[in-house]
């Protein structure tokens, strides 16, 4: 199954979006927290977050979730640090951090593909709050 | 000719000279973003100090490259891929050299810029520490056209940088925290911009030496 990361400058915040978007999870996936720095500040950590990534990943692919800023670029990061084989099947989802990762948990948590994960999490940018 | 004694120099000046100006860049980093880039780069100048120990007998590309992994896992914020992904570049960019002279740092100057541009995906003009290092680099490359030496150079690099950070001052941030605030981040410098030019204004005083 696609396995999520979930990237945020806070280590507690991915938590809880886990935690929260779980809910709506119909089989248990690897979802992984690559949030926060090593010693626990607001921030982010490419090498964190390439670890994450190894972990989500059971050949099925990973969508990573990212906040703003440096969890962008870090995340970018880590992805060119990984073997070619494995960058292949990683995309950083287009999409606002809680709604992507509901969409994409529940996606992934019905063996969805790679690319319908990913669809499902960038469809989450459109999901209006009028 | 920047050998290798003079590199390790400049590697030691420009990490003391971030972590002693932790507080200002802090300041600095206060009314536009979060106050923490004075901490984020301390932490990963002291790391760099503390790696370049095991290191230090290394060529230049190595040791570059080792500086760019401690910023990237240690400095938290924008600027630890930002400027982690400039020491990976100019690392790539020294391939081989046992000696630097003008037109190595011109290169290195084309691998950093172009490093930062990718990573943030932000060009000059955007209140970011490109509106430092864009103008140091075109000022040392004309100087070196018109026959300047690695010292005058690296002189007129800071100076320009020196000026990029006033200019910095005047226009509105597009890239990074200080975009949320728009209109408001006008008449305030920008913090990453300050730390180029810290580093610049650092290597050059140690030509100058
Ligand atoms: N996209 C970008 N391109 C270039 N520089 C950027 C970009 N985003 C942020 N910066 C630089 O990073 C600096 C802020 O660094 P820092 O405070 O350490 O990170 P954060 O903004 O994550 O708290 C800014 O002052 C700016 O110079
Ligand atoms: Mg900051």
């Amino acid at each position: 199954m696609v396995g999520i990361v979930v990237v945020s400058h806070s280590r507690k915040l991915a938590q809880e979006i886990i935690e929260f978007s779980m809910e709506m999870a119909q089989m248990d996936i690897r979802v992984i927290n690559a949030g926060g720095t090593s010693d626990e500040r607001f921030g982010t950590d490419a090498t964190i977050i390439m670890n994450a990534i190894q972990k989500a990943d059971d050949g099925s692919g990973v969508v990573v979730l990212v906040d703003l800023g440096s969890s962008i670029m870090s995340a970018n990061m880590a992805i060119e640090f990984l073997d070619e084989d494995l960058q292949k099947r990683v995309f950083i989802a287009d999409a606002p951090i809680v709604e992507g990762a509901i969409s994409a948990i529940s996606q992934a948590s019905i063996g969805s593909s790679l690319e319908e994960v990913k669809k499902s999490a960038e469809r989450a940018k459109e999901y209006s709050k009028k | 000719m920047i050998d290798k004694n003079i590199f390790l120099r400049i590697i030691n000046n420009l990490s003391d000279s971030i972590i002693e100006n932790k507080e200002l860049l802090n300041e600095l980093d206060r009314p536009i973003g979060d106050s923490d880039h004075g901490s984020n780069m301390v932490r990963g100048f002291t790391e760099v100090k503390k790696k370049l120990e095991n290191v230090k007998e290394s060529d230049f590309s190595t040791i570059l490259k080792t500086i760019a992994m401690a910023l990237i896992s240690t400095v938290g914020g924008a600027s630890g891929p930002l400027y982690g992904t400039s020491f990976l570049k100019a690392s790539g960019a020294v391939v081989g050299k046992e000696e630097l002279d003008e037109k190595d740092i011109i290169a290195v100057y084309e691998a950093v810029i172009d490093g930062i541009k990718y990573r943030g995906k932000s060009d000059k003009g955007q209140k970011t520490m490109l509106d430092a290092i864009i103008p140091a680099y075109e000022a040392f490359k004309a100087c070196v056209e018109n026959g300047g030496d690695l010292k005058k150079a690296s002189d007129e690099a800071q100076k320009a940088a020196a000026e990029g950070v006033e200019y910095t001052k005047t226009i509105i941030a597009i890239k990074g925290r200080a975009s949320f605030l728009g209109e408001r981040s006008i008449g305030h410098a920008d913090p990453g911009a300050t730390s180029s030019y810290i580093i610049l204004k650092s290597i050059a005083s140690v030509l100058n030496e």
